[in-house]
C-alpha cells in the first residue's frame, strides 16, 4: 500500500531576531518534520535572511557566557535542523527564497538545501499542497 | 482553485519597497495564473483613496524618483479581473466614503466578510 505524505505549504515574511512569529513557524514546521510531511517554505522579505549563511554565534558578556556556552540560536542552523529532520522522517522541506528579497537585501549566501525562487513557485506551493498557511510581517 | 487575501498591515515599508509588498505579490500571483480577489481591511482601506502622492522623498543629492503608486497598483489589479473590496466600516471609521475610493473598488460590510469567506478555497491574512 503506498501512502502520500501530505504536503503543507507557508509563507513566512518576517526578518530573524524581530518576532515571535518566526519562533512560532519553526515550531509549526518541526512538527510537520516530524510527521514526514512536506512542507514547502516560500520566504518572502525580510524572511529570506533566515537561512543566511553568514549568521553568527556571540559571546553574552551579560550572560557571563561564552560563544560555545551561550549557543545562540541562528535561524540558519535552524533551517538546517528542520531540513535534517524532514528528511530523517521520510519527508522533506523544500525552502524558497524570495529572489528579489534576496537581491536587494544583499542575502544571496543561503544555506545548503535553499533555492532561489518567485511568486510562481508560491503558487505552484500552494496548488501542490493540502493547504497554506501565510505568516506575515504586522508592523 | 480560488484565494482570497485580507490585506490589514497597512504603509509598511512601502516607500523602501516602491509599493505595497502584499498587493505587488498579488499581482505577481495573478500573472502566475492565481484566482484572486482582495479585501483591504483596518488601516490598509486607505490604499484605495484617490488621490494619494508619496512623491518627493529625498535625502541629501538622493531623491526618490518612483515612489510607491498603491492606489494605482490596486487599480490595475482591478483590471486584472481580482475584485478589490474595502471594508465599508473601516472606512467610516476613518472618516472616508466610498466617494473618496478610486472607481472599480467595491465596498463590503464588515458583517458580510464572514459570508465571503467560504466562496474560497483559501484564505490568507496579511
Amino acid at each position: 500500500m503506498t501512502t502520500t505524505r501530505p504536503a503543507l505549504a507557508f509563507a513566512l515574511m518576517d526578518a530573524p531576531f524581530e518576532s515571535a512569529r518566526t519562533t512560532t513557524a519553526m515550531r509549526l514546521l518541526d512538527a510537520a518534520a516530524r510527521r514526514g510531511c512536506d512542507a514547502k517554505v516560500f520566504a518572502y522579505e525580510g524572511a529570506v535572511l533566515l537561512p543566511f549563511a553568514r549568521q553568527q554565534a556571540h559571546p553574552n558578556a551579560v550572560h557571563g557566557r561564552s560563544a560555545e556556552e551561550e549557543n545562540h540560536p541562528l535561524p540558519k542552523d535552524i533551517v538546517a535542523a528542520l531540513i535534517a529532520e524532514a528528511a530523517q522522517h521520510g519527508g522533506s522541506l523544500d525552502w524558497v527564497n524570495c529572489g528579489l528579497c534576496v537581491d536587494e537585501r544583499g542575502a544571496g549566501e543561503a544555506i545548503a538545501g535553499v533555492r532561489r525562487g518567485t511568486p510562481g513557485d508560491f503558487w505552484q506551493m500552494v496548488k501542490d499542497a493540502r493547504n497554506t498557511l501565510v505568516i506575515p510581517t504586522h508592523g | 482553485m480560488r484565494v482570497l487575501s485580507i490585506i490589514e498591515s497597512a504603509y509598511r515599508a512601502t516607500v523602501e519597497e516602491q509599493d505595497d509588498t502584499v498587493v505587488w505579490l498579488m499581482h505577481a500571483l495573478k500573472g502566475a495564473g492565481a484566482a484572486i480577489d482582495v479585501v483591504l481591511r483596518g488601516d490598509a482601506v486607505n490604499y484605495a483613496v484617490r488621490g494619494q502622492d508619496a512623491g518627493g522623498l529625498a535625502f541629501g543629492g538622493w531623491r526618490q524618483t518612483e515612489p510607491p503608486r498603491i492606489e494605482q497598483q490596486l487599480g490595475s489589479l482591478a483590471a486584472k479581473g481580482v475584485t478589490v473590496y474595502a471594508l465599508a466600516d473601516d472606512l467610516v471609521e476613518r472618516g472616508l466614503a466610498a466617494s473618496d475610493l478610486r472607481p472599480g473598488i467595491e465596498t463590503l460590510p464588515r458583517a458580510a466578510l464572514a459570508a465571503l469567506l467560504p466562496r474560497y478555497d483559501r484564505v490568507w491574512h496579511w
